[in-house]
């Protein structure tokens, strides 16, 4: 089974590389681009075959380590 | 006082590190490598500057849930004065020893630099030796030292005095210029620049030395 995560800064922390992006963007004559936020994504090939068991496991494996919540949110595709 | 430096795969600032702390107690410390489970018994621990784990998935985020780091979160959790300077601040957080988290510089630029930090605590154990307000000049070198906590986090630190150092100037886009923290104990200082580089007139200045000699002072 493979999991999908996506990491992305919370709403209302500041991200000074999607900013960075976003002026790159307006600079190459690319208009109308509102916003620009940066994450990361991780593909996880898992042993596991039950998709309960999979998440739980994907979801711990997030809180401990994948995503610093503090400052971050994930969200998890199972496949 | 016996202290120990923690070593990473990518720390780089352990060298600088174990030189202030022997220079200033007069005791070599005790070099621990990351993958150590256990060592021996130390009033100091020291949490060096670097870049651990080349800075994979984040700053800290390895060396965090290194096995070294399981003893040295139940001393942190003991009692046992704990001390993290730059990517040591960053893992210190990434383990939730010390709130808030450590972004890319708002400039995106490494800043690497002198410049003038403000005492916003002079009562803690790594303080007491400077004044209240004082203002003390301190090298920064860092990339991600961009402090972030959510509001509620910030009202609670600055309210408790975890705040120990803020930067006089914004350098890095840390909110309320916040360059150090403590925990609520008081036990764990984090901080993004390095007193290890200034602890005596060749090297630039001595600003840095009054916070080792605070914990010598603290721990009698």
């Amino acid at each position: 089974m493979k999991a999908r995560v996506h990491i992305t800064l919370k709403n209302g922390v500041l991200d000074p590389q999607g900013k960075a992006i976003e002026h790159a963007l307006g600079n190459l004559g690319f208009d109308g681009v509102e916003g620009a936020r940066q994450g990361k994504y991780i593909e996880l090939d898992l042993a596991e075959s039950d998709a309960t068991k999979a998440r739980e496991n994907v979801e711990a494996m997030c809180k401990k380590l994948l995503a610093n919540t503090v400052i971050e949110n994930y969200s998890i595709e199972l496949e | 006082m016996k202290s120990a430096v923690i070593v990473f795969p990518g720390s780089n600032c352990d060298r600088d590190m174990a030189v202030a702390l022997e220079k200033i107690t007069g005791v070599k410390p005790t070099m621990v490598w990351h993958g150590e489970s256990d060592f021996e018994k130390v009033d100091f621990i020291a949490l060096p500057g670097g870049f651990s784990y080349g800075d994979y998935l984040r700053c800290g985020a390895m060396s965090a849930r290194s096995t070294v780091m399981k003893e040295v979160i139940k001393r942190a959790e003991a009692g046992v004065p704990v001390f993290g300077v730059c990517n040591g601040f960053q893992v210190l957080t990434e383990t939730g020893l010390l709130p808030g988290a450590l972004m890319r510089n708002a400039a995106l630029k490494f800043v690497c630099k002198d410049i003038t930090l403000k005492v916003e605590n002079a009562d803690s154990m790594f303080t007491s030796e400077y004044s209240q307000g004082q203002a003390i000049t301190i090298p920064v070198a860092h990339h991600d030292g961009n402090y972030f906590a959510d509001d509620e986090t910030l009202n609670r630190i600055s309210g408790e005095g975890q705040i120990a150092f803020s930067y006089s100037e914004d350098i890095n886009g840390s909110q309320q210029q916040i360059a150090g923290v403590l925990n609520g104990k008081g036990n764990v200082l984090g901080m993004m620049p390095h007193p290890e580089r200034m602890i005596e007139p060749a090297l630039g200045g001595s600003d840095g030395r009054a916070l080792f000699t605070s914990v010598m002072n603290a721990l009698g």
